[in-house]
């Protein structure tokens, strides 16, 4: 009996994976069906719906990157303060003393190709045709993901607290001043105010919800901060539930009627 | 001594170019023997002594090529000043002439896709594709042989972007390449390759494992690229110390570039909301039931294209234009041009109701101070009426006339609702080229214009 046979043998084992190893027909089939990750799977599927030339692999490459922003992310949280006083060396002494500064580059580099993959999976999405009924609904829960995942971006981006972040940052969110009513320099901004007082001030309107601040500073940081670590992080995990549920429900990967 | 700050090459540059000639080799070496197999024989021209020969000779050929054009770049990097291989000087200022002015920009992306589009059939093929990309390696190459040009390609925050085009590039060679094949298919009755030999397999082995090969090729492709290249740092944050340009993150470069031409409240927040709202409501609008599951362009012809209008020219062609091309001031410059901050750009834009009201020989009426807001109301209406009249027959009259003319079919297929956001969607997406084209011949600033309430259009 070898070690591997024996370890298969044991109770610890067989409470974990509550079949034989896939190597026949049959138990192929049950692995999908008692796995809870693989239960994310059918059992059986189509063969020119998984091919790479179809699908391109930019959907599970987007997931897969999301989860390795996680995990990087989670690894930078212990190291970062998200503070005027110490974002920007922090970031400096992940890059230039610390072993695992890696995982700032990997972090910094798996965004910027995410944002590439999640657009090339709506590309290949679109260019199958594949929003088409039945797959409305689960195209207009992933145009959220990709919104998502631009606003991840972009959050993140201020997080090194350097000069690309904030004026980055800056240019991206002066916009907001402009926001038709809601915003201080936007049209009609004017019609909302009571007694001839102005409700929205460039510390009220939708660039100061934004910002938490009249410009790009400590509050911003703080703001970006929760946005890009737990908020919609949160969100886009509940949507990617909602998204692969979909996925199976109507009716797996889009094959030609 | 070189004491020049700004040298287009130096021995690093050459020795690192060296390397980036060797990949085209290896790849070119892969292709010659794939060719060898596959492509057959040609048959030589008379002045070359006639008879036949494999294809594959003309890419072995190139391929001892770049080899040599490695080898020299390994031996020769000790002397930079000798060094004759780089794009031709007398190249650059046409190249540059061509991209640094965003009507010629425009016009060529524009033009690209076009071509694109009517020579599908050629582009989409293998060999072509592979000359394409080439084409594209050879050029990126040379061109880093220019200082300039190395400052803005090489930025860190930029690399992603170059390797961004090459593979929406091959992406949309695979859209065309496999809808190529489709359209053939149905064209003689056949089924499409997706519905071909569709066989059910289990999940486990057949996709499980290559999603494991693909998770470990990212992970290693991400450690590789983030110990070879660091992400970018730059100095402290000084909220004092405005940097020249000053750039939103780069997939947001399309919404700066739209500033150029509309106002924040229109460029930065209605026309991303538009965007996103028009993606969302796009299957609601696409009534089209042929190609759902599979690649074809001949039977979607028009959702494709303006989707890929879009996509291609408008969204990715933007985001190239004010990442490489935008310098300070938010100027053109070309991508062999110094940076120079004091370069000048004739501005002088003009309202269209200052068009108007000249060419009646008055003044504008002006709001005076002082005035209710009635008669503010009032004043500007006057000023602006031929402007508003403009934009609400724009967005509301055009799609009437369109419905009884040009999408007669899909108006009556859509429904009236259906068909009012589909055209005004239509019309938001095509506003953005139509105000460039006003801004580039008659240098008209506002259709709109009333800075008095913020609301220029």
């Amino acid at each position: 009996m070898s070690v591997g046979d024996y370890i298969r043998d044991s109770q610890i084992w067989k409470s974990i994976f509550r079949h034989p190893a896939p190597y026949d027909r049959r138990n192929r089939v049950v692995v999908m069906l008692t796995n809870f990750f693989l239960h994310l799977h059918p059992v059986s599927i189509k063969q020119q719906g998984i091919a790479l030339s179809y699908t391109w692999c930019m959907g599970g490459i987007t997931f897969f990157l999301f989860l390795v922003e996680t995990i990087t992310g989670v690894l930078l949280m212990f190291y970062y303060r998200p503070t005027l006083e110490w974002a920007f060396s922090d970031i400096q002494a992940l890059r230039d003393v610390n072993t695992l500064g890696v995982m700032r580059e990997i972090h910094r580099w798996g965004a910027h190709a995410m944002v590439i993959t999640v657009w090339l999976h709506m590309y290949r999405v679109f260019l199958t045709g594949s929003y088409k009924p039945p797959r409305e609904f689960n195209w207009v829960v992933g145009v959220i993901l990709l919104k998502l995942t631009l606003l991840l971006s972009f959050t993140g981006y201020l997080l090194p607290w350097d000069q690309l972040a904030i004026w980055a940052i800056t240019v991206g969110s002066n916009m907001a001043r402009a926001t038709p009513v809601l915003g201080h320099e936007g049209p009609g901004f004017q019609l909302l105010n009571v007694g001839g007082y102005d409700l929205i001030t460039n510390a009220s309107d939708a660039r100061f919800l934004l910002l938490g601040s009249k410009f790009v500073g400590e509050e911003t940081l703080n703001r970006f901060y929760i946005l890009h670590c737990v908020a919609i992080p949160l969100a886009v995990s509940g949507l990617i539930a909602i998204h692969f549920w979909r996925v199976r429900k109507d009716g797996g990967i889009s094959q030609p009627l | 001594m070189d004491l020049n700050p700004h040298p287009n090459l130096t021995p690093s540059v050459i020795f690192g170019l060296g390397w980036l000639y060797l990949v085209q080799f290896l790849m070119n070496l892969g292709w010659t023997i794939r060719s060898y197999k596959k492509d057959g024989d040609h048959h030589l021209p008379g002045v070359l002594g006639g008879g036949e020969v494999p294809i594959a000779m003309w890419w072995g050929i190139y391929t001892a090529f770049l080899a040599m054009i490695a080898a020299a770049h390994f031996t020769g990097s000790s002397t930079p000043e000798l060094f004759q291989i780089g794009m031709p000087e007398f190249l650059k200022p046409i190249i540059d002439w061509c991209v640094a002015n965003p009507v010629r920009f425009f016009g060529l992306s524009l033009g690209s896709y076009i071509a694109i589009v009517r020579l599908r059939l050629v582009l989409a093929r293998e060999t072509p594709g592979w000359l394409i990309l080439n084409g594209a390696l050879l050029f990126l190459t040379l061109s880093m042989t220019d200082y300039d040009f190395r400052q803005i390609v090489g930025k860190p925050d930029n690399v992603p972007i170059v390797a961004m085009l090459f593979i929406v590039g091959f992406f949309t060679w695979l859209y065309f390449n496999r809808a190529n094949e489709n359209d053939k298919r149905i064209a003689e009755g056949r089924p499409v390759v997706e519905a071909d030999k569709n066989e059910k397999v289990l999940t486990w082995p057949d996709l499980v494992y290559s999603e494991l090969i693909c998770m470990i090729a990212v992970t290693a492709f991400l450690f590789i690229w983030g110990c070879c290249l660091q992400a970018p740092l730059e100095e402290p944050a000084s909220a004092v110390k405005t940097p020249n340009p000053s750039k939103a993150p780069w997939y947001f470069l399309g919404l700066q570039e739209m500033l150029v031409y509309y106002d924040p409240w229109l460029a930065g927040v209605v026309f991303p909301s538009v965007i996103l709202g028009g993606l969302m409501a796009l299957p609601y609008i696409d009534f089209n039931k042929k190609g759902n599951g599979y690649y074809t362009y001949n039977e979607r012809k028009f959702s494709i294209n303006v989707f890929l209008f879009g996509f291609l020219p408008l969204w990715v062609g933007m985001i190239i234009l004010g990442t490489f091309l935008r310098g300070p001031n938010w100027n053109i410059f070309g991508i062999y041009e110094y940076w120079d901050v004091h370069k000048l750009e004739a501005l002088n834009n003009v309202d269209l109701s200052e068009y108007f009201w000249y060419s009646l020989g008055q003044a504008r009426p002006m709001p005076a101070p002082g005035m209710g807001l009635l008669d503010i109301a009032k004043t500007i209406l006057l000023r602006e009426w031929l402007g508003i009249v403009l934009t609400i027959g724009y967005l509301a009259v055009l799609p009437s006339v369109m419905a009884s003319t040009i999408f007669r079919t899909f108006a009556l297929r859509m429904g009236f609702i259906r068909y009012m956001v589909f055209a005004n969607l239509v019309l938001m997406m095509a506003a953005l080229p139509i105000k460039m084209v006003l801004r580039w011949a008659f240098n008209l600033k506002y259709i709109i214009a009333i800075p008095e309430w913020f609301l220029n259009v």
